[in-house]
């Protein structure tokens, strides 16, 4: 395997179509809940070990060659918002388009046309990952790292935090990223031999709540 | 890991064909800063073209969808061939670096009202570096005032030197303003060279007629 490659599917500029979202950061601004670094601290911990842990497992599960329309359910089941369901397939669509670009490969054509208006974001991060040549570790770093980077980048923007603030946030998660992302590998593992149930099923309920509010504002700067 | 060519090319921005070997439509960026009249030219262009062209347009707005209401509301095209892109506070990124989100749209149009001729893409309001990606269309004009100051052509960037067509809006208002509009005209001559420029006022009589002919001679060239 390339490592290097883990570092292009990982970089934030990938042209994924990720920077439009704010993995629910704008709701939580809005109504009040990360106000300065410290409280994004809070939400991004939050959203690592619910969403990104989710994200983790769906993503090692792809790579380790589970199948992907048995992982695309049990993402839909794990996500109660419809917004958030609509914006992980968008970002699933424009992430295999990039995907598909980088790394040819017969399952990344195979999922395109299975799933032609997109599959859930980190189902097709792990065949993306696959494709690259990486493993199921390696997709599940990114997909833990993306639950709060997003987010991170996205309260620049919307607080006008210092952005060394935001980026130290990130570091200071750095060892919880760690353990996400060994236990998303590890419920992975689990599943290829008990089925999808097996998969994580931890949820933040007000970013599913705020998912819903966000999605009928008229004015908004992110799409989620 | 594959890197061969043997795969169906993967709907990547540049082809000119659609997955079913039909061509697709050019596609037309239009860009600028904001209240440059991008929204009020591609309004006038639907008028003009609709009668003798099967056309589709996409928006780009920053943080609303005012851009595309004001087009429906104006009744230019019927709704379902108007979409907005949502571009997460970031106007440049979603028509330059990460073009995934407008690539869905323009195929997601052609799918459902097509065959088209033509898609104008219309960035949000942005700054003077703001240009669209190959990737995503064929031509793009770029449209300033002549409000914006007289002394943007001189000031060149991007966006004014190297679009396929520079418009320079409300003529009209040159008066009031104090804008010399042939110092303007000798500024943009000496940026672009032989690329050319349209002085142009909406509620003068000749209208959008010059850009409406450049976009047919584009598209002659298109489907030669």
């Amino acid at each position: 395997m390339s490592r290097a490659a883990l570092l292009v599917l990982a970089d934030g500029r990938f042209p994924a179509g990720g920077h439009a979202h704010s993995g629910g950061a704008e709701a939580a601004v809005k109504a009040g809940r990360v106000t300065c670094a410290a409280s994004l601290e809070d939400f991004c911990r939050g959203r690592a070990h619910t969403a990104g842990l989710v994200a983790g497992a769906l993503a090692a599960a792809a790579v380790l060659g589970m199948d992907a329309a048995e992982l695309d359910a049990a993402a839909d089941a794990r996500t109660p918002s419809p917004a958030l369901r609509a914006a992980a397939r968008r970002l699933g669509r424009q992430l295999l388009r990039a995907a598909r670009a980088s790394w040819p490969s017969d399952e990344l054509d195979a999922l395109a046309g299975a799933f032609p208006k997109g599959a859930h974001q980190p189902v097709v991060l792990g065949l993306a990952a696959r494709a690259a040549g990486l493993g199921p570790e390696d997709a599940a770093y990114c997909a833990a790292y993306e639950s709060v980077s997003g987010p991170a980048t996205a309260t620049v923007r919307l607080l006008s935090l210092d952005p060394f603030d935001a980026t130290g946030v990130l570091a200071r998660l750095a060892p919880e990223l760690d353990r996400v992302a060994d236990s998303a590998v590890e419920a992975a593992r689990r599943a290829v031999t008990e089925g999808v149930d097996a998969l994580p099923a931890a949820s933040g309920p007000l970013l599913e709540v705020g998912a819903e509010w966000h999605a009928a504002w008229p004015v908004r700067l992110f799409a989620s | 890991m594959h890197l061969d060519h043997s795969h169906h090319a993967p709907a990547v921005g540049a082809d000119a064909h659609r997955p079913d070997g039909t061509r697709r439509a050019l596609r037309i960026g239009l860009g600028g800063p904001v209240g440059s009249g991008k929204t009020a030219t591609v309004a006038a262009l639907c008028r003009q073209l609709r009668q003798e062209l099967s056309l589709a347009v996409v928006t780009n707005d920053i943080y609303t969808r005012e851009d595309a209401e004001f087009l429906l509301r104006e009744a230019v095209l019927p709704p379902e061939r108007i979409t907005a892109v949502e571009t997460g506070a970031c106007p440049h990124t979603a028509i330059r670096d990460d073009i995934s989100a407008n690539l869905e749209a323009v195929e997601d149009l052609e799918d459902a009202v097509g065959p088209l001729d033509l898609i104008l893409v219309e960035s949000g309001g942005d700054n003077l570096t703001a240009t669209f990606s190959k990737g995503l269309v064929d031509a793009q004009v770029f449209v300033i005032d002549v409000a914006g100051g007289d002394d943007i052509p001189r000031k060149g960037g991007p966006g004014v030197t190297t679009a396929d067509l520079l418009v320079v809006n409300k003529t009209d208002l040159a008066p009031y303003v104090g804008s010399d509009l042939a110092r303007m005209a000798a500024d943009a001559k000496a940026q672009r060279a032989e690329l050319p420029v349209v002085f142009q006022s909406l509620r003068g009589e000749t209208g959008v007629a010059d850009v409406a002919a450049w976009v047919r001679e584009r598209l002659a060239a298109w489907t030669a």
